[in-house]
This record gives structure tokens, C-alpha cells and sequence, in this order.
């Protein structure tokens, strides 16, 4: 597991770039491009449940999805940010990618430390140092964990639809 | 304790008595807005759509603009799904490739009223708070979901008060006054906010709200928010939308902000934000000089009527430098006629400019005016992010459009006042 580690202001742009936005919408498509302006190394080398770290205000800019689509596809375990943009957040309820806001755990950080996540009791440990973080509201984690927003919206009209007597 | 802009119009929508800032609420918007990611979105549906089908002909609304015309195949196949979406699903509101850009469109056709909630698959949705809506950006997931149920979710913001004083004084614009705030309060100033405009308000032309509250996003916030006034009043009637077809909303004189700020506007020179963020603004003298490749006056933060006006009374009877390339864009096609019908499009193409049909263009560096490794562009745009233009070896500067066009005339960055006292 490889901890990346950004700074302030990432944008949507460094994310996946604009020129790819109205070409590019799968995630085979989106993957090879993913981080490309930010770090080039990234789609290269990231693996399933890396963890990536980042300062202020992560995902800022446009709405454009693929940021979170690739991110989440190519298998990263959460962000970590010391704040977000709030499309950004969104898009990622929406796409079930997890992203955690703890400004304490992220300035902890040293390179080179080990990351843990525990979802279960809300917790990160950034080289043993333990950090809390607050549970989503239900209503968003009932979409994040119904596997995303298409998923969740597709089981309540299913739903709907057989109250009715279908 | 009196109510915000955003607590009253979130507690209505929701049919609360109330709701504070952190509470989640069920709502369901007035429209839609997409865009030609309206291809992806309908993509992720295709069942969904054809056993359910849309919840309601009236609520999207879907204007091609971001890739116009299509640059290739791809672009025009999906330019190709989305009408053939539209006729498949009666969908009343599309516009096709040539009317504009779609934030500028939904403010000339109407959709965007006082008091309206509008969510659009574009960060710069939160335009329409320049009369009075809640407009905010949401991804095409969420677009896909409320095409078929017409509902989705926010969460009530805190909300912050900003105050302008003091008289603009030209060339300095609406724009200087936008880019001056974000300087000062940072690119995730107003991070998960309301923003709501009070003061020497009477000034500022609907247009000039238009790009104030287009910015928004550029400094984090969810809505961007202007009064409804004389001067909105006048706009609305002559867009021929009047009471009491909308309603209007405002705060109460002792709502609760998390932040208050006061700007004095008479203080303010022109600006410009250098790359490759927002907020990294400084007075244009500082720059004064830099060789510049292109120049762009467009998009959906610059690209209407007054705006191209100002370029055409700058440039008139002057010449583009030989070594700078000048690309304008009007944001719509009722823009572009009635620039047309006043001689500017005449006055911009003579002195040198490109003129490109209404559309994002060179903004999202996805077709049109792309720049080259180690090329400068001054742009009118609202972003100068890496690589936004399409090539992450290029600089892109922001700033207004007298500033662009006097800064056209030169190939370098000028201070448009000293043009104007030549």
C-alpha cells in the first residue's frame, strides 16, 4: 500500500485534464489519463488501496466526474484531504469513493509513515498516532453504500414501482 | 433570528417551517441544465430511461455547447445520442449546436427566476444567482439520478455576507471587483457557502452579476446570490417575465453569516490572476509588459454584450499587435446579433480579432485557440488552471475585458486605463 501525498488546491484540470472530458467517460478510458497533470507517475505505479493524502480544498474547479470514476477504478481506498470542494464530495458519494476530511492526520504526516484506515471506528493511524473523523449523515451513507448513486436510485425506483403493484 | 437567502429558499423547497445551516433536505430543483455531457449522463441510465422514463418533459434543460461544432467523431456522435435522446423523450427545452453557452442561455431564455432552484452538471451553474435563483453544480451522476426522479439531496450552508461600497470606476469592471475578492480570500474561501451580495448594488448592470456570481465556484462557494432590485426588475421585464411568475426571496436583516466582509470598490485597479490559480491575483501594473501569445474574450464570465463593447470601444480604429493572435467569442447567439446589429463584431474582426461561433471554445482547451508549450494567453475565461487550455506548458492569465484588449493592442500585458487616457 503506497501513501501519495499532494498539496493544496488540487484542481479538477491536474485531476484529468479538460481536453480528455468530452472523449473520455469509462474507466478504461479515463484511467490512463488519471492524475496526469498533477503527477505523471501516478497511473503508472498506483495499486488497489493506496491511500492518498492531500492539503486544503482537494477537487476543486469543474464538475467533471472522471477525477472520481478514475480514482475510485484504478483502486484507490480513500482520499484524505484536509478540506474538499463540494462538488468533488458529492461526485464521490455519488461514486461510493471514500473521502475523509481530517486536516490533523494529513499535517501528521510525515514521508514515509504508515497510513491505516479504519472505517469501522472512524479512525486513521498515521504512524501509530490515532485521529478521529466523523461518520457520514445516514442519508449519505446510505447512497455511498448502496454502491453509489445510479445503484441507489435504480432500487428505489424498483421499489416505487412495486408498491404500486407493478 | 431572521433567516439567510439559502435557509429560506432550502426550508420552502423542502417544506420545512425551517432548516440551519448542516441540515440535509429532500428537494426537487425547477430544471435541470446539462450540456454535452448530457451523452455520459443518459449512458449510465439506458435502462433506467426506457422503463421509467424521464420524470418530466419541462424539467431538463440540455443546450450543446462545450464542444461546438463537433471536432471529431466521437463529439459528434455524442452530439448525435443527445438529439436523438431529446426527441425520443418530447424533451421541450434543447438548443441546439450555435445558441450559446448554456449558463448564458438559460439566463436569456428565462428558466433562471428569482427564487428558482436550479441544479446544472456544470461547476459555473451558480451563474444564475445573478437574479436571484439557487443555482449550484452537481456531476452527471447526480444529473442521470434526477432526470429519472426529478430529487436529490443538499445540505443547508452557512452563509456569508458580502458588502460592496463605493463606486466602480472604469475600465475597472465587474470583474476586477470578482478576481479582487477571490485574491483576498482564497480559492476555498467560501468552501461548502451561500455568498450573498448587499450594498452599493445599483451600479452593477445584470451582466456584471452574471460574472460576479458565475466566479463563485472559483472561491468554493455552493451559491452565489444577488438581490432582486430596480435594476433585476428592468432585466426580467424586458426579458418579458413578470409578476408573479417567480418570487422573490431574500435575508433578513439579522440573519446569522459565518463571515461578514466589507470591499471598498472605489479602491479597487484593475486585476489580473496570474497562473495557475485563481487566487493568485495581483494589480495589472505589476505586470505591466509581459509579452503575451493570445488574447480571449468569451466565455460564460465574459462574454456578453457589454462586454464586447468595452473591447470594441478599446480597439477601435486600432490594430491587433502583429504577434499576438486575438480570439473573441460572443456567449450566445442572441449576443452575437445584437453585437452584430451595433457594429462591434465589425470593429472587433477589423482590428484583428478572430471571431468564433458562441460556445465554451478555447476556454476547456478542448478544441479552438489551444495554446503551445511555453505560450502566454490572456483570457476573459474563469479559470487559468494547468493544462486548462490544453497544454500543461502553457500560462494562462485572467482579467477583464478591457484589460484583454488593451492588452491586445500592445502583445503585452497593459493597463487598460493608460490606452483609454491615450
Amino acid at each position: 500500500m503506497k501513501v501519495w501525498r499532494y498539496g493544496d488546491n488540487i484542481n479538477t484540470d491536474m485531476l484529468f485534464p479538460g481536453k480528455y472530458t468530452y472523449t473520455c467517460s469509462t474507466p478504461e478510458e479515463i484511467n490512463p489519463h488519471i492524475l496526469e497533470d498533477l503527477d505523471p507517475s501516478f497511473a503508472k505505479e498506483v495499486s488497489e488501496g493506496d491511500i492518498i493524502l492531500a492539503g486544503k480544498n482537494f477537487g476543486c474547479g469543474s464538475s467533471r466526474e472522471q477525477p472520481v470514476v478514475g480514482l475510485k477504478a484504478v483502486g484507490v481506498r480513500a482520499v484524505i484531504a484536509e478540506s474538499f470542494a463540494r462538488i468533488f464530495y458529492r461526485s464521490a458519494i455519488n461514486q461510493g469513493l471514500i473521502l475523509i476530511e481530517c486536516p490533523r492526520a494529513v499535517r501528521a504526516y510525515s514521508e514515509g509513515d504508515t497510513v491505516e484506515l479504519n472505517m469501522e471506528k472512524g479512525e486513521i493511524a498515521v504512524a501509530e498516532k490515532l485521529f478521529s473523523f466523523p461518520k457520514l449523515p445516514p442519508e449519505i451513507l446510505a447512497i455511498r453504500d448502496a454502491g453509489g448513486l445510479v445503484a441507489y436510485t435504480r432500487a428505489k425506483l424498483r421499489k416505487k414501482k412495486g408498491k404500486k403493484g407493478g | 433570528m431572521g433567516k439567510t437567502f439559502a435557509e429560506k429558499i432550502l426550508a420552502e423547497r423542502a417544506g420545512l417551517k425551517e432548516v440551519v445551516p448542516g441540515e440535509i433536505v429532500m428537494v426537487r430543483p425547477d430544471h435541470l441544465l446539462s450540456h454535452d455531457n448530457t451523452a455520459p449522463i443518459i449512458a449510465k441510465i439506458e435502462d433506467e430511461l426506457d422503463e421509467y422514463g424521464i420524470v418530466d418533459k419541462d424539467f431538463p434543460v440540455i443546450v450543446l455547447d462545450h464542444v461546438v461544432p463537433a471536432v471529431d467523431e466521437k463529439t459528434a456522435s455524442n452530439h448525435k445520442k443527445i438529439r436523438e435522446f431529446v426527441k425520443k423523450h418530447g424533451i421541450k427545452n434543447f438548443f441546439d449546436v450555435g445558441a450559446g453557452i448554456c449558463h448564458q442561455v438559460l439566463f436569456e431564455k428565462g428558466f433562471a427566476l428569482p427564487g428558482t432552484l436550479i441544479l446544472g452538471s456544470d461547476s459555473h451553474t451558480c451563474s444564475q444567482g445573478a437574479l436571484g435563483a439557487f443555482a449550484s453544480g452537481i456531476d452527471r451522476t447526480e444529473a442521470a439520478s434526477l432526470l429519472l426522479t426529478g430529487e436529490t439531496w443538499l445540505k443547508v450552508p452557512q452563509s456569508i455576507k458580502i458588502t460592496l461600497r463605493g463606486e466602480i470606476v472604469p475600465p475597472v469592471s465587474s470583474k476586477d471587483v470578482i478576481l479582487h475578492i477571490i485574491g483576498d480570500i482564497g480559492a476555498a474561501g467560501a468552501n461548502y457557502c451561500a455568498v450573498e451580495y448587499h450594498g452599493d448594488l445599483e451600479q452593477l448592470s445584470v451582466s456584471d452579476r452574471f460574472t460576479i456570481a458565475n466566479m463563485g465556484v472559483e472561491m468554493g462557494a455552493k451559491i452565489s446570490v444577488f438581490p432582486i432590485d430596480d435594476v433585476a426588475l428592468k432585466f426580467l421585464g424586458r426579458l418579458g417575465v413578470k409578476d408573479p411568475s417567480y418570487k422573490e426571496v431574500w435575508s433578513d436583516p439579522d440573519a446569522n453569516y459565518s463571515r461578514k466582509l466589507t470591499y471598498d470598490l472605489t479602491g479597487i485597479a484593475p486585476v489580473v490572476a496570474r497562473p495557475h490559480s485563481v487566487d493568485n491575483v495581483c494589480p495589472v501594473t505589476e505586470l505591466d509588459g509581459l509579452k503575451i501569445d493570445q488574447c480571449f474574450i468569451g466565455t460564460c464570465t465574459n462574454g456578453r454584450l457589454e462586454d464586447l463593447l468595452v473591447a470594441a470601444e478599446i480597439l477601435k480604429g486600432k490594430s491587433v499587435a502583429s504577434d499576438v493572435r486575438l480570439l473573441v467569442l460572443p456567449a450566445s447567439k442572441e449576443v452575437f446579433e445584437a453585437a452584430l446589429r451595433e457594429n462591434i463584431i465589425y470593429t472587433l474582426s477589423n482590428a484583428g480579432a478572430v471571431i468564433l461561433p458562441p460556445g465554451c471554445g478555447p476556454c476547456l482547451g478542448a478544441h479552438q485557440g489551444v495554446l503551445a508549450p511555453s505560450e502566454r494567453c490572456l483570457s476573459t475565461a474563469n479559470r487559468n488552471f494547468k493544462g486548462r487550455m490544453g497544454c500543461r506548458e502553457a500560462e494562462i492569465y485572467l482579467a477583464s475585458p478591457a484589460t484583454v484588449a488593451a492588452s491586445a493592442i500592445y502583445g503585452k500585458i497593459t493597463d487598460p486605463r493608460e490606452v483609454i487616457e491615450k
